[in-house]
């Protein structure tokens, strides 16, 4: 199953190191990593998304826990959440296909934010399976280059991941 | 307020933080801290002949004192020498505080000469690590350090120094922190009461329970509230190689080591049990066997500080994490509590005494300590070998080994009755380890009896420390059970290579280990004649300020059991001899 956990630490030189190389000394896998700091520029807030059973995710949880430079850690998808990737596209763009990506971006709620002669940027924000759809469904077009953010998280409601 | 450079720092924290010896190994990256040491003359440094020594050395002092060990390396060789002790103590949660230099700041990154990514290649093998940014953070990263290794689960901690940062001539207030607290880091301080409560009431019910306790019991000084408890509840109790001593072994509600090479009594009670109390332990695979055949009747409780050594093998249904002072006290009031609110006296003390005699007739038939369980040859056999050092030494020794047959030969007839008697490498298996622990002991405890049992091969991975021991006058006592092989590898060679001995013996090159000690200055005594075992003993340890080399010829195809059959075995898999299996 996939999940999402949010990870608040310490904005230290390292701390996302050791995270990352839990990761792969305890064999779990990362689908997709996003990390920055936040309004406190001592701490960074890391979304992470992997994939697991519950057992497994527990003991992810614990030793994410034991890391030293770690505050917090939660798992969004116990919970209602919303969650956020962030795409860019490079497309080629000419003749009949320049209007054809631009409706597509339309239907999707994306936007062009590079023009140049023969190509698009276009930037789509959503969940994962928008940012597929959308990718599949530029159909003809030739996509040149894909950059994605990784999810980026955060539980509804009242809930908040501070300390 | 007092300005100091980062080297006096350096020194001056460690001074404050209680530190009694330093171990080390001097180098360019270094050499601002060991002017610094060699001004201040304060804290006793040791100078080991090998890295890997130091930390080791560290290492069983912490083991012996329950102080972190501290350590002193320069970059690049010295600090990754240093690897493979710092792996050692990270895997039994040893408190260890390794200082090591770094290439100067601007030169990071840049493949200077003797630079190497400390931090990065320590990162898995630590609790946590510092690079050391700024000179006037040495004093509070120091005091982290030292707080971070010895609380919650304790482990290792590397302080990485670039050697600009302790620079003579750049000085900077000095104020040592009177404590510490960090939002990240906060060990749990006590048990969930509700927990408690049902572990106490599984236990009270139980009609088979085992005691089944590990390291941790010892880290956490819970030894002697975990012997009340067992005593008051009269059930049995065995300890894993970690723990051994946790519950002393002379004691009749003991069961032995439990685990590939444990009791046959320890082994048969844990996988017929209907209640394990797991204390400080943490169901490693050398103690488990097959985990889908783990103890199939069992419900189990499980204590530990560290939540992530909790269900990570084994399911559990009673996790307590806390540490084990304060979670054994409240689970010993909650007892006493049910005992006298029950209408029926708990525990069953009808069937508490079956499973006693049950487990009386498993001794009877194969306990290790119910009759001599192995043959005989013209050579002395080294379980007869460690009972000499038993009693030449009362049992109350300081005993450190190596890793291979003498080890485990060493934790089944050796018998501890007190914790952090028994020194030795359980996670990692790292040959070497012995001869430095054992120096490290005999620096903290010069008037207790250390000895350090090994095998001629393991003792030639870190024998330069002859020369330490030499230096320092450390009058530690070697018993070399030399079966000339590397017998535990030959050992498996023999049970599932058809005995094709690759590369597990050295033809004729050993060293004349007598005339080695001797060339180190210390005394060598080479025994072979069955006869001449106990007065030797009893000789060498009569010389109280020597250090003494016994090289006790011993029979070489001796093989350890029990062993526990593998692979797909249970616990209650064994084979009790060559030739029989249970
Ligand atoms: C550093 C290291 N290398 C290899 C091993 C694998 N190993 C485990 S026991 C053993 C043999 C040890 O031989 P010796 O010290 O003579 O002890 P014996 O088993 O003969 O008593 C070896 C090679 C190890 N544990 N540590
Ligand atoms: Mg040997």
């Amino acid at each position: 199953m996939r999940r999402i956990l949010s990870v608040l630490m310490e904005n230290e030189p390292g701390a996302l190191s050791r995270v990352v190389g839990l990761f792969s000394q305890r064999g779990y896998n990362i689908e997709s990593l996003n990390v920055a700091p936040t309004t406190d520029n001592t701490l960074s807030r890391l979304t992470l998304t992997t994939t697991g059973d519950d057992l497994k995710i527990e003991q992810i949880t614990k030793h994410l826990n034991k890391i030293v430079d770690v505050v917090k850690v939660v798992d969004l998808t116990e919970g209602a959440h919303v969650e956020r990737d962030m795409l860019l596209v490079k497309v080629r763009a000419e003749g009949a296909q320049r209007d054809e990506v631009k409706r597509t971006t339309d239907i999707f709620r994306g936007q062009i934010i590079d023009v140049g002669p023969a190509t698009y940027i276009v930037q789509l924000t959503g969940p994962i399976d928008k940012l597929d759809s959308f990718l599949s469904a530029l159909g003809e077009a030739e996509i040149l280059e894909v950059v994605r953010s990784g999810v980026a998280g955060m539980a509804r409601g009242e809930k908040v991941l501070t300390i | 307020m007092e300005q100091l450079s980062g080297g006096d720092m350096i020194v001056r924290a460690l001074e404050d933080e209680g530190v009694e010896y330093i171990f080390g190994y001097p180098g360019g990256a270094a050499l601002h801290i060991y002017d610094s040491i060699f001004k201040a003359n304060s804290v006793p440094h040791i100078l080991v002949r090998h890295e890997q020594a130091a930390t080791h050395a560290a290492d069983g002092y912490a083991r012996a004192t329950g102080k972190a060990g501290v350590v002193l390396v320069t970059s690049g060789p010295g600090a990754t020498n240093a690897i493979t002790g710092i792996a050692t103590a990270y895997m039994d949660s040893i408190p260890m505080v390794v200082i090591s230099g770094q290439v100067q700041s601007h030169l990071i990154g840049e493949d200077a000469f003797q630079e190497t990514d400390m931090v990065g290649i320590s990162r898995p093998i630590v609790k946590h690590s510092f690079l050391v940014q700024r000179t006037e953070d040495i004093p509070s990263i120091i005091k982290k350090a030292f707080y971070i290794a010895t609380t919650g689960r304790p482990g290792p901690v590397v302080v990485d120094v670039p050697k600009d940062l302790t620079h003579p001539e750049h000085k900077f207030n000095y104020e040592y922190p009177e404590s510490v607290s960090m939002r990240s880091y906060q060990p749990s301080t006590k048990g969930h009461s509700g927990q408690v409560r049902k572990a106490a009431r599984l236990l009270l019910n139980a009609k088979r329970p085992v005691i089944y306790a590990g390291g941790g019991v010892i880290q956490g000084e819970g030894s002697e509230l975990l012997t009340r408890l067992a005593r008051k509840l009269n059930y049995p109790v065995t300890n894993t190689l970690m723990g051994l001593g946790v519950y002393p072994a002379t004691d009749r509600q003991f069961l032995g080591m439990l685990g590939m090479h444990g009791f046959y009594e320890a082994n048969m009670a844990m996988h017929h049990s209907d209640v394990i109390l797991a204390v400080g332990a943490r169901f490693d695979d050398r103690v488990t066997n097959t985990v889908s055949k783990f103890c199939p009747g069992a419900k189990i409780i499980h204590i530990d500080v560290d939540p992530a050594s909790i269900a990570k093998i084994v399911p559990v249904d009673v996790p307590i994490v806390g540490p084990v002072t304060t979670v054994l006290k409240d689970l010993d009031a909650q007892i006493d509590q049910q005992q006298s609110s029950s209408e029926r006296t708990l525990p069953d003390a009808g069937a508490i005494a079956d499973w006693w005699s049950q487990i009386d007739n498993w001794r009877a038939a194969h306990g290790l300590w119910h009759g001599r369980r192995y043959g005989d040859s013209d050579f002395i056999m080294p379980q007869d070998a460690i009972t000499a050092l038993y009693e030449a030494t009362d049992g109350e020794a300081y005993v450190t080994s190596d890793v291979g047959q003498h080890q485990m030969f060493a934790a089944q007839y050796y018998k501890f009755d007190h914790p952090r008697r028994w020194i030795n490498s359980g996670g990692l298996g790292t040959m070497g380890f012995g001869l430095p622990a054992a120096m490290g002991i005999k620096l903290a405890m010069p008037d207790a009896e250390v000895a350090c049992v090994t095998g001629e091969g393991s003792i030639q991975m870190n024998i330069q420390e002859l020369s330490t021991c030499a230096q320092y006058d450390v009058s530690v006592k070697i018993v070399n059970l030399r079966n000339n092989y590397l017998g535990m590898v030959k050992q498996w060679q023999d049970m599932q290579y058809d005995s094709r001995y690759s590369e597990s013996h050295y033809a004729s090159s050993l060293p004349d280990f007598v005339k080695l000690a001797e060339a180190y200055g210390h005394v060598g005594m080479e025994i072979k004649d069955k006869a001449d075992l106990e007065p030797a003993m009893r000789e060498a340890f009569a010389m109280k300020d020597k250090l003494v080399f016994l090289d006790i010829f011993v029979e070489p195809h001796e093989h350890v059991y029990p062993m526990q059959v593998a692979p797909n075995g249970a616990m209650k898999d064994m084979w009790l001899s060559k030739t029989e299996r249970t």
